[in-house]
């Protein structure tokens, strides 16, 4: 029986053999997208097709944060950082032949922001607009004539513009949201160089190229996002050659990639932090002299080496280096039982003191295995006296319990979105972040901070704000109220074939500039 | 007859509610909240509330259930809460993917099984039974995970004959319209894409046949020989009737039932949704699909995931039943 089947199933899949013209590069990820509607996504595996569909107003530099006209090819500032005129690109078409003009984006805006705006009432909410703030920063929104564009802002804010860069403030065809409906999710229509032609769940996603595209044109004829859960089996497919790409690398098959002359390995650090809080709210981490020993104690090197094969950077400062305004002045602290003794001793700690350490259950970007960092940590405190006993829950109880601050340690930690310091700083360290439900999980609260944080909002000039989070860096570095554990790395490999790629901070995955030879 | 296979499927309703009461409580009571999960380290005072009065976490168990209940009836199971799709047309879109391995998985292993049982039982104590009764209980004692692995490295990566992932090459394209490939690729007349999806099928089938398949075996075997020891078959014998005659005419047929008792059950497992197997091979099926909705705590879809496989389990039981009555014409289920 079987063997009649495989000689049938063989000679019909040789038949079919003959190889197709098209260029087309096969990527392939963990998991599907959740949707291809920018407003409402909140993953990566949604934003890594997103980012080839749909365009913004402003673009990241393809290799930082640093921003670049897009569909507005240049846009002016009012004297007050109140009103933004955005002067935007004419002849450009969405994918449905919808032309791009002001009343496009006043929509696609309109519908996250005004809550009378036929398509704002969505299940779950435009949740990016909301956890960015851009119902706070912006006033009103307004399309004066078909290549202008105006946001006016309640107050001056600067971290504004890179939100605009991100995908949920792309151009959404209005005539599509208008026809689909909830089921726009499937359908996405943006103006970006690839079109979409089918999405079969947990199976594939195929894009096309846009050929009317108005910059210069993809080079790749098809684009096809693969899901395929194991990572053995992503690996097994990218070195036989039927996917050309993979991101998020299971860190041990990188020496294997490094000495494949078939393919070619991409690093980058990436724009996150895994952290250790110490809940200020709770003793004995009230008192400086406890954390800083705490931060004395802590062995990073040891975790990147053993934890991320030596894909990710010890951290001493919140924020990734990735990151302008990065404070590499810092020292940071050094690892140092014996200093980490002597400060505890000096805090009335002699024989140490027993406390809890609380890991997350999920393997997250920025931390692929917390209950093995939870042990060398354990292991770290031991060493100066400290007894902690690791505890964890339930990854939806965790963060409920830790945002109410129930946690003496907890880690924990960030991926960056629109690469603006702020991003980190405001979110997870400003005082107002500390009220429970807190993101501010150390319970830091200090006035000092605060004031640099919203100076270095408000103000417009590059120069003054990336000093102002230098120095806001060195609060914090003075105040410790984390150990700032690692910065994991950001991995992808291809095809030898492939080339014209490159890794964003942010994540983000371009492919127009792309090309493959087979 | 008709009026027992009538019966059961009344008996159905009940049986799904109470499925569906105990899965809503399950879920209700489990912890973790929804909108924690989805929203991750992001989560906030305001994000959270908005999101779990979107949801309708916010109202009390009751009006929950109400909910979910009126919209039952009325064959709305509501929208995904992880992918904002219809839950229907997840499930429509998956099941096929599932049922097509299923019947691929289950038509190598009653093939191989049941053949594989009458020779081990005709040729007792020979090394042909020795031989597939080893084999039957390696197959049975293999983890699954573990098998796939050796089977992707011996036929896919050392014997590269089979495509070790997904259910059809990247440059095959034809419109799904049941999303039953193969039926779709033959409605199409797609002869190319029909050879590929056999293709793509026959490494998770083997996969998920073998343990099925080494319990059918092992099942029909000793059935066989307890029929061949009866009475009617030395009547047979003594007829002179030829051993082919006698063994596939008047033993097998009786020999036949505890096996199909097997086939069925094993049936309704596989058409749950295998999830390792799905995993391995990235076969887009229910399983997995399930199990993602679990760890997001995505109720909606958890509870009409759990009410289809329900349904699909008793349907699988109810066909046995009444393939048993087919078989052997002393079963009947109606009193007369």
């Amino acid at each position: 029986m079987i063997i009649p089947f495989l000689l049938i199933v063989l000679t019909l899949a040789a038949c079919g053999s003959e190889k197709q013209q098209l260029t087309t590069l096969v990527f392939g990820r963990g998991s599907d997208s959740v949707g291809l509607d920018p407003g409402l996504e909140t993953d990566g595996e949604s934003f890594k097709v997103c980012d080839n569909i749909y365009e913004t107003l402003v673009a990241y530099h393809s290799e930082s944060t640093a921003i670049l006209p897009q569909l507005a090819h240049s846009w002016d500032v009012s004297a007050d950082q109140l009103t933004w005129t955005f002067h935007l690109r004419r002849g450009v078409h969405f994918h449905d032949g919808t032309v791009f003009n002001a009343e496009a984006m006043l929509f696609s805006l309109g519908r996250q922001f005004y809550k009378d705006h036929p398509h704002h009432k969505v299940e779950g909410g435009y949740r990016y607009w909301k956890d960015m703030g851009m119902d706070d920063i912006l006033a009103e929104l307004a399309a004066p004539d078909d290549s202008t564009f105006v946001i006016r802002l309640k107050k001056p804010n600067a971290p504004f513009l890179s939100n605009l860069a991100m995908n949920f403030c792309a151009a959404v065809s209005p005539t599509a949201i208008k026809k689909y409906g909830r089921d726009y999710f499937k359908n996405p229509v943006g103006t970006g160089p690839f079109r979409f032609i089918e999405w079969r769940k947990d199976e594939r996603i195929v894009l096309a190229r846009n050929d009317n595209y108005w910059g210069p044109k993809a080079k790749l004829d098809r684009l096809i996002f693969k899901p395929i859960q194991e990572a053995a089996i992503r690996f097994l497919e990218l070195s036989q050659g039927t996917v050309q790409g993979l991101d998020n690398l299971n860190p041990e098959y990188i020496d294997e990639i490094r000495d494949n002359p078939e393919l070619q390995l991409l690093t980058q650090p990436g724009m996150n932090v895994g952290y250790l809080a110490m809940n200020m709210d709770k003793a004995p981490f009230d008192d400086l002299r406890v954390r800083r020993a705490i931060n004395h104690a802590v062995n990073k090197q040891a975790l990147v080496d053993n934890f991320y094969q030596g894909l990710a950077l010890a951290a001493k400062n919140p924020i990734p280096p990735t990151l302008w305004g990065y404070n590499d002045k810092i020292t940071g602290y050094a690892y140092d039982p014996n200093k980490a003794r002597a400060l505890l001793a000096e805090a009335g700690f002699p024989d140490g003191f027993e406390t809890e350490l609380w890991a997350m259950p999920v393997p997250r970007p920025y931390m692929p295995q917390p209950d093995k960092i939870a042990q060398a940590v354990q292991a770290d405190l031991a060493k100066i006296g400290v007894r902690a006993r690791i505890v964890q829950w339930e990854w939806g109880t965790y963060l409920d319990k830790v945002s109410n601050g129930e946690h003496p340690m907890a880690l924990l930690g960030w991926t960056g979105d629109n690469g603006d310091p702020d991003n980190f700083l405001y979110v997870l360290l400003d005082k107002t972040a500390a009220v429970k439900p807190a993101q501010n999980i150390a319970f830091y609260k200090s006035e000092e901070l605060h004031k640099v944080l919203v100076a270095a909002r408000i103000s417009a000039d590059r120069d003054q704000r990336s000093k102002l989070y230098q120095q806001a860096q060195e609060i914090i570095f003075h105040d410790a109220p984390w150990v700032p554990l690692v910065h994991a790395t950001q991995t992808a490999a291809f095809h030898r074939g492939v080339s014209g790629f490159k890794l964003h901070p942010t994540g983000s995955k371009w492919f127009h500039s792309t090309a493959f030879t087979p | 007859m008709y009026r027992f296979v009538l019966n059961r499927f009344i008996s159905l309703v009940p049986t799904l509610l109470g499925i569906s009461f105990l899965v809503f409580l399950m879920l209700y009571l489990v912890p973790g909240d929804p909108a924690q999960v989805m929203l991750g380290e992001r989560a906030n005072a305001e994000s959270l509330a908005e999101l779990r009065a979107t949801m309708g976490l916010d109202q009390p168990f009751h009006v929950q259930f109400y909910r979910f209940f009126t919209g039952l009836l009325s064959g709305d199971l509501g929208r995904s809460i992880r992918t904002h799709e219809k839950i229907t047309t997840e499930i429509l879109q998956r099941f096929p993917a599932t049922f097509e391995l299923t019947m691929a998985s289950m038509l190598m292993a009653m093939t191989v099984g049941i053949s594989a049982g009458i020779w081990a039982a005709v040729r007792r104590g020979k090394i042909a039974d020795l031989l597939s009764m080893i084999l039957a209980t390696a197959g049975i004692s293999m983890p699954v995970f573990w098998l796939a692995l050796m089977l992707i490295l011996l036929l896919g990566v050392f014997l590269p004959l089979f495509p070790v992932s997904g259910r059809l090459s990247t440059h095959i394209y034809f419109e799904p319209i049941t999303y039953f490939y193969t039926l779709d690729a033959l409605l199409q007349s797609d002869f190319e894409a029909f050879g590929d999806i056999l293709w793509h099928l026959f490494l998770p089938a083997l996969t998920l046949g073998t343990i099925p398949m080494a319990v059918i075996a092992r099942m029909t075997r000793a059935s066989l020989l307890e029929v061949l020891g009866e009475d009617y078959i030395r009547t047979a014998w003594a007829k002179g009737l030829s051993q082919r005659m006698v063994v596939l005419r008047h033993a097998v047929k009786n020999a036949f039932i505890p096996t199909l008792t097997v086939i069925a059950l094993e049936f309704g497992y596989l058409l749950g949704g295998a999830i390792i197997t799905e995993t391995i091979f990235a076969w887009p099926g229910v399983g997995r699909w399930l199990f993602l909705a679990v760890q997001a705590r995505d109720f909606r879809a958890v509870q009409g995931g759990v009410l289809l496989l329900a349904t699909v389990f008793v349907l699988a039981n109810l066909l046995a039943d009444v393939l048993y009555a087919w078989l052997d014409p002393r079963i009947r289920y109606d009193k007369k």
